[in-house]
């Protein structure tokens, strides 16, 4: 406990705070559609890719983030456009990425400044690594995704429910799925330096998993995710501080446990 | 009369093999056109020209002042998720979401008019309900009460009364009628020859070996309508 009183006056615990609490909201958003579009993978997929951009740059000494956003955007284009032109299926254009830019990542790393902290902490996140810049960065794009989801909230909901529907009706499917993608890209990228490049998936899929257990409606589904998310990672934040636990790791666990305890009740609820 | 759709030589082809060749025809504002066919004779592939959808094709469509949100559509049932959390509310009100006139949230003018609708199609009081825990004919007409919010102009129906007991499809015949009355041209792709027809007022029968477009009067003299009522 008294870790916990203490924390409040390092600035580095202020800034995790922050940007922990807006990367959640903004996952759970795009989460609930990535989830129903059947594209959970797309955040894992793209969590390696920023990984790898993330090595490179620190290889050849560059800011990790600059380099890692616009390749991770696109990215996230490229998995989009093959897995709308349909000769390889969406699934495998993700495995198949991931891994590579994985193991890009890895070998640069090794064969340049070794594995270490650093590179540790893109994996497995930190929470003292959030800088500045970073909270700055997060405020802006969490801005950007909480508008869109006002502005777009019926069009996206017609564009994931029934794409052909909403096409052929006349809502712009492929601008929103864009919108997405690189709405899921930044926040990828911004939340890998917390929550780690191999963590940060889970904190997209979980909460819409969790939240679908028991809501039946979208609008509830919507709204359940966000408050499970920032639940679960004010939660994972402070177990990460009283019992020194890796913070990223901690946040997972709490959203498991979250979506078991929600599993079994919505089934004895049936 | 205003021509609203005029396709002209329209063919489609998958991996070499044509499904349909060379169709020409138009639909004007205010008619009821029936499609049939055989399975496989490329009905929904039509469908799908005619709504812009990714379809490749040759040949012309062309739109006579009409544009995509004054287009409802009802896909056939195989085609939309069934495990989607959503209430029968939010999945009719959807159909207005290609709407201008749509914004941050569906107006009260909108609202109204999907609760008309679902009176109409008698699922009002599955207002609140789930989709996914509903019948396959329930799921159906929360599926036609989104067309008919989307069509202004125009309503696609692919093969609407699949699933929907007789009682509830002569309803909804009587339904998509009243529409027509009222001046919403209908494309409605049908296996149900008899029944299906009835309204209509223009046939499209597509078989391989050519097709047929013309009035219900002339229709029905032609060797197509005899195999289609002798074959089913």
């Amino acid at each position: 406990m008294e870790n916990l009183l203490s924390v409040f006056s390092y600035s580095f615990f202020w800034r995790a705070l922050i940007v922990g609490v807006l990367v959640s909201l903004c996952a759970a958003l795009l989460g609930v559609n990535l989830v129903l579009k059947r594209y959970s993978m797309l955040g894992d997929g793209l969590s390696h890719v920023a990984f790898g951009a993330a090595a490179v740059a620190l290889a050849v000494g560059a800011a990790p983030l600059k380099v890692a956003v616009p390749v991770v955007v696109i990215a996230a284009f490229l998995l989009l456009r093959i897995s709308e032109n349909g000769k390889i299926k969406g699934d495998a254009a993700i495995a198949v990425v991931s891994s590579s830019a994985l193991a890009i990542g890895v070998i640069v790393a090794t064969m340049t400044t070794g594995m270490n902290t650093d590179i540790n902490n893109y994996m497995f996140g930190s929470i003292l690594a959030v800088s500045k810049e970073d909270v700055v960065f997060t405020v802006i794009i969490a801005v950007a995704v909480i508008l869109m989801y006002l502005l777009f909230y019926n069009r996206l909901f017609a564009a994931t429910f029934d794409e052909n529907f909403a096409a052929a009706t006349g809502v712009k499917v492929k601008l929103y799925n864009c919108l997405l993608a690189v709405l899921t890209a930044v926040t990828v990228v911004i939340g890998m330096r917390m929550m780690g490049a191999l963590l940060i998936s889970s904190i997209i899929t979980f909460p819409a998993l969790s939240s679908m257990r028991v809501c039946r409606k979208y609008r509830s589904v919507t709204v359940v995710s966000v408050i499970i998310s920032v639940f679960s990672f004010l939660t994972g934040l402070f177990l990460s501080v009283c019992y020194d636990m890796p913070a990223g790791a901690s946040v997972v666990v709490v959203n498991l446990i979250i979506f078991l305890v929600l599993s079994f009740s919505g089934r004895i609820r049936k | 009369m205003k021509t609203l759709i005029e396709v002209e030589n329209l063919s489609v082809a998958f991996e070499g093999n044509a499904v349909f060749k060379n169709l020409n025809f138009k639909i004007n504002e205010g008619d009821y056109l029936c499609i049939a066919g055989e399975n496989g004779s490329g009905k929904t592939t039509l469908m799908k020209c005619i709504l812009g959808l990714d379809v490749k094709y040759s040949g012309a469509i062309k739109y006579g002042g009409i544009t995509k949100n004054s287009i409802g559509w009802l896909p056939q049932r195989s085609e939309t998720k069934r495990d989607f959390p959503a209430s029968v509310f939010e999945i009719v009100l959807s159909g207005f979401a290609g709407k201008k006139e749509t914004g941050l949230f569906y107006s009260s003018k909108q609202k109204k008019q999907a609760l008309n609708y679902m009176e109409t199609m008698e699922i009002s009081g599955l207002k609140n309900r789930c989709f996914s825990s509903l019948s396959g004919g329930q799921q159906q007409r929360v599926l036609l009460c989104r067309a008919l919010c989307a069509a202004d102009r125009v309503l696609l129906l692919d093969e609407p009364v699949t699933g929907l007991d007789s009682s509830a499809v002569n309803e909804l015949y009587t339904a998509i009628q009243r529409l027509n009355k009222s001046g919403i041209t209908v494309i409605m792709i049908t296996h149900d020859i008899c029944s299906g027809l009835k309204y209509a007022n223009k046939v499209l029968h597509i078989s391989e070996g050519g097709y047929f477009f013309g009035e219900k009067s002339e229709y029905i003299l032609t060797e197509y309508y005899k195999k289609a009522q002798g074959g089913i």
